[in-house]
């Protein structure tokens, strides 16, 4: 029998430091609840609004996925590998920390903000070669459909990880209805939605709200308002 | 409170420069950090670490030596899989650690 959690975006941990408007999921930073540490592999998932020409210094990380996904605006992303670039809305951003990888993040517009998903997975192997990528992706292509952003696979569509991990966008019509399958037994699904509301498994669910599923194979879907907006995370649950 | 003594140990200089300052920044924390082995075991020996974190680049084989020598230095002694990430996970990272 399928097993849930229920993340309500309104109690999600908050910081307010001025140029930076972050909420946290699961504990992150000055945030911390001991019961609400990660869902499966995923580790991190922050809502962070940066103010123009503000962002974070450069800083490390090791043995970590990292997966960026712009809501608004543009990112300007330097690192340790010689990566020089900016990802704005509809590019989704991959970095693989293995052995140990600096980067710095910072709002590539001095005068608008900018909105990401920051997303961390445990990797499924420790001390990789660190790894950059991006990719651009055709939005029209997740008009009533989950678009498949991220995947294991090298050849598959969108980026890929080291970690058994398949992540969907999708932007919905109010009324609309569908199912999504997991990809690989036993993996379970956190589904973030990004605006608008939702019903996932006879859950009802608003703007931010998350839902970790588990225990099931099969996912069931609705859009409650119009042009609703859903980040699927098909990730291990161990 | 007691003031926990955390050993840090990692490959790359400049992580566990910054490792250092994060850990020393918070007075219930006291930091050590090094990229070599054989010196995380003598401080083992001469301070008295309450949690290693473990950091990046560190081999497989290299982490079992490591962790069966800190273990035989200190019985009973914590020892974790650090995640980097700056600040964002080590709170986290060490308060678990402690309550299990």
């Amino acid at each position: 029998m399928a097993q849930f959690i229920l993340h309500k975006g309104t109690e999600r941990g908050h910081a307010n430091h001025g140029w930076l408007d972050a909420h946290h999921t699961f504990s992150f930073a000055s945030y911390y609840d001991p019961q609400n540490m990660h869902f499966g592999v995923l580790r991190v998932l922050n809502d962070d609004s940066i103010d123009g020409g503000m962002g974070f210094g450069t800083h490390p990380h090791d043995n970590m996925e990292i997966i960026t996904i712009p809501l608004e605006g543009a990112l300007a992303h330097k690192d340790s590998l010689g990566t020089s670039s900016v990802i704005q809305h509809g590019d989704i951003q991959v970095m693989s920390a293995g052995t140990g990888v600096k980067h710095s993040e910072f709002n590539a517009n001095p005068d608008q903000k900018v909105k990401l998903l920051q997303i961390w997975l445990y990797p499924n192997k420790k001390n990789v070669e660190p790894r950059y990528g991006q990719i651009t992706l055709d939005i029209a292509e997740r008009h009533n459909n989950f678009q498949q952003i991220l995947s294991p696979n090298p050849d598959d569509a969108g980026v890929w990880i080291h970690q058994d991990a398949w992540f969907s966008l999708g932007k919905f019509d109010q009324g609309f209805e569908t199912e999504y399958n997991i990809r690989k037994k036993g993996n379970g699904v956190y589904a973030f939605v990004i605006k608008g509301e939702v019903t996932i498994e006879g859950h009802d669910l608003g703007t931010r709200d998350g839902l970790g599923i588990w225990d099931t194979d099969t996912i069931s879907f609705k859009a409650n308002s119009p042009d609703a907006e859903v980040l699927l995370m098909d990730i291990p649950m161990n | 409170m007691k003031q926990l003594t955390i050993l840090y140990i990692g490959r790359d200089a400049e992580i566990t420069e910054t490792m250092h300052r994060l850990l020393n920044a918070r007075a219930e924390w006291k930091g050590l950090t090094t990229c070599v082995d054989a010196d995380a075991l003598s401080v083992c020996k001469t301070e008295p670490v309450d949690l290693v974190l473990l950091g990046n680049g560190i081999q497989p084989d290299e982490e079992q030596i490591l962790r069966s020598g800190l273990i035989s230095t200190r019985p009973g002694l914590k020892i974790i899989q650090h995640y980097g990430g700056g600040s964002g996970l080590l709170y986290g990272e060490i308060m678990s650690a402690m309550s299990n």
